[in-house]
């Protein structure tokens, strides 16, 4: 069992989380594309590569780097039978969300998010409730284009976020940052796609060490 | 405001009240379940009755005569029940052994009601990508084939979605819903889902109750009669009008020229056969009881008239109707209030 858990730290990419993506399949996507300039969040200078005609464009090297760590990150955290929460307040992309949750086991929120959920969690689901280990946030922003009151409540209760940061938001309080577009429905459905794989991925792995170290 | 650095002990205490009622867990309730069914047996051995066939009604007779009790108050007293009606349904724990919830929307506090949200949209996209596909084949939208009874039906309300769900909706969250559910409906193709729509629409009865006009009875002689009953005040009467009659009227096996001196009353009687032109053709015998002079006469008014709608045509019962006619008087004698000398009247008011 502490070998089953101990093995997969000593890889640097136990997953082989880097062959899911490609530079030009985030291009394809349109990840690159961020807001216009009068947007920029002074905190995502670092991240962007260039602006053009008013648009930013993302520094698409960084975003690889970025979701590669956060991938393999998702996939331990998956692997060792973490619960997973995706959280995205963006009308459009709700029912995907949801539905890529599902299809992975794990959970979703893309609903209006109630102000003691995790830090007063304990009284409004019960006692012995056990809180979300990892949160991935598709857009970090909600509708009111501020950022999103789970990041801070995720740091407060000391549990690790994943998110893609546009260049309108904050990237600071999040453990994880994967800088890219949030907008369109060829990005979302691209990131998505790859949390679904990484974490079916890691489950899938789980498993077979189970079962090779029941045999043994 | 004072913030409190070092908490004493009574303070630390977990607030068990705020908790809320207490959940059961499956196995909790299926052991009631199985020690119910053993106490059962038992008690039955102890009454000397055949185990197989012990209701829950021998069940009552039997803890009330073995444990026999004073107390008012019935839901106080011992009871044995089946679980299932002891422990209100609710929702059981939502998570497993490891802690991993069984709902996947379960961080959003209100699951059942986001997971109806996420499948009706779901049938939204599934009637979207059908129409889009017969478009590609066709290049025309179909027509519905037979538009919904939109009187006929309605949609459920907040109280029986709430236990539909097993939980709370807010007024904000029911209009939602149902706004989906009319967005879904609107659509050409929604008779795929016709089956999913129907679990939230319910049947309104259209028909107003119709008063039924009973028909004419014929006595030995071959004549027609038809029989009423009025009441007013606290006066009964039940009457039973004859057809080719010289214009007679009997009251309690009295002429009605004796047992109503008054002309007022007389009148009162006539009424209806004034109204509706038949003064000499009908006979009348009927009987009375209770109340005063003046309600006597209304209440023997409105059984004849009770009589005489099976000898008329509709369209005459509908004016008899309008001329109220048929309308019980609901005016009775109103109470007296306590403070005051009678139902309206109050005491004398005197300045010192």
């Amino acid at each position: 069992d502490d070998k089953l858990l101990t093995e997969p730290l000593s890889h640097p990419d136990f997953f082989s989380v880097k062959e899911l993506f490609s530079l030009k399949d985030l291009f394809d996507a349109r990840v690159h594309l961020g807001h216009k300039k009068g947007c920029r969040h002074r905190f995502m200078e670092p991240y962007i590569f260039g602006c053009r005609l008013d648009q930013d464009i993302i520094d698409l090297d960084q975003t690889m780097q970025h979701l590669q760590l956060a991938l393999n990150f998702t996939a331990h955290v998956a692997y060792r039978g973490g619960i997973i929460l995706f959280v995205s307040r963006r009308r459009q992309f709700c029912h995907l969300v949801e539905s890529t949750a599902r299809a992975c086991g794990e959970y979703a929120h893309t609903r209006y998010w109630q102000g003691g959920l995790l830090t007063n969690a304990h009284i409004q689901f019960g006692p012995g409730v056990r809180l979300p280990d990892l949160l991935v946030f598709l857009s970090t922003l909600n509708n009111a284009f501020e950022p999103h009151v789970a990041i801070r409540d995720a740091a407060k209760m000391n549990i690790p976020t994943v998110g893609v940061v546009d260049t309108n938001c904050n990237p600071c309080l999040i453990t994880y940052p994967i800088p890219g577009n949030d907008d369109s429905p060829a990005a979302v459905e691209l990131y998505c796609k790859l949390f679904r794989m990484t974490i079916i991925r890691a489950k899938d792995k789980r498993r077979q060490s189970e079962a090779v170290e029941e045999l043994q | 405001t004072l913030r409190l650095i070092c908490t004493t002990t009574a303070v630390q205490r977990k607030n068990v009240g705020a908790s809320g009622p207490e959940k059961y867990t499956e196995a909790f309730i299926k052991k009631q379940i199985e020690e119910f069914n053993l106490g059962k047996r038992h008690l039955a051995n102890m009454m000397g009755e055949d185990p197989e066939t012990f209701t829950q009604e021998d069940i009552d007779r039997a803890i009330a005569y073995l444990f026999p009790s004073g107390l008012f108050d019935k839901q106080a007293r011992p009871l044995m029940k089946h679980p299932t009606e002891v422990f209100p349904e609710q929702r059981k724990i939502q998570w497993g052994e490891d802690g991993r919830p069984f709902h996947f929307l379960f961080y959003t506090g209100k699951q059942s009601y986001y997971s109806l949200m996420h499948e009706t949209y779901e049938k939204l996209l599934t009637v979207q990508k059908h129409q889009d596909q017969l478009i590609a084949q066709d290049s025309s939208i179909p027509l519905q084939k037979e538009k919904r009874n939109l009187a006929g039906s309605r949609w459920l309300t907040k109280i029986e979605l709430e236990e539909m769900l097993l939980e709370k909706v807010s007024d904000d969250d029911y209009s939602r819903f149902i706004q989906l559910l009319q967005k879904l409906v609107a659509l050409p193709c929604a008779d795929i889902e016709e089956k999913y729509i129907q679990k939230f629409s319910k049947e309104v009865p259209v028909q107003l109750q119709k008063v039924v006009i009973e028909p004419l009875q014929y006595d030995e002689r071959g004549v027609a009669f038809s029989t009423g009953e009025g009441q007013r005040k606290t006066a009964r009467a039940t009457a039973v009008v004859y057809d080719n009659g010289t214009g007679k009227i009997t009251v309690n096996g009295i002429d009605i020229l004796h047992y109503f001196p008054v002309l007022q009353d007389r009148e009162q009687l006539l009424f209806p056969f004034q109204f509706l032109g038949r003064i000499g053709k009908h006979d009348m015998v009927c009987t009375v009881s209770g109340g005063g002079r003046s309600a006597q006469a209304g209440a023997i008014r409105l059984a004849s008239a009770k009589a005489l709608r099976s000898f008329v045509t509709e369209k005459e019962v509908e004016f008899m109707r309008q001329a109220g006619l048929l309308t019980v008087d609901p005016r009775v004698k109103e109470r007296k209030k306590p403070g005051q000398e009678g139902p309206r009247r109050k005491f004398t008011w005197k300045k010192r």
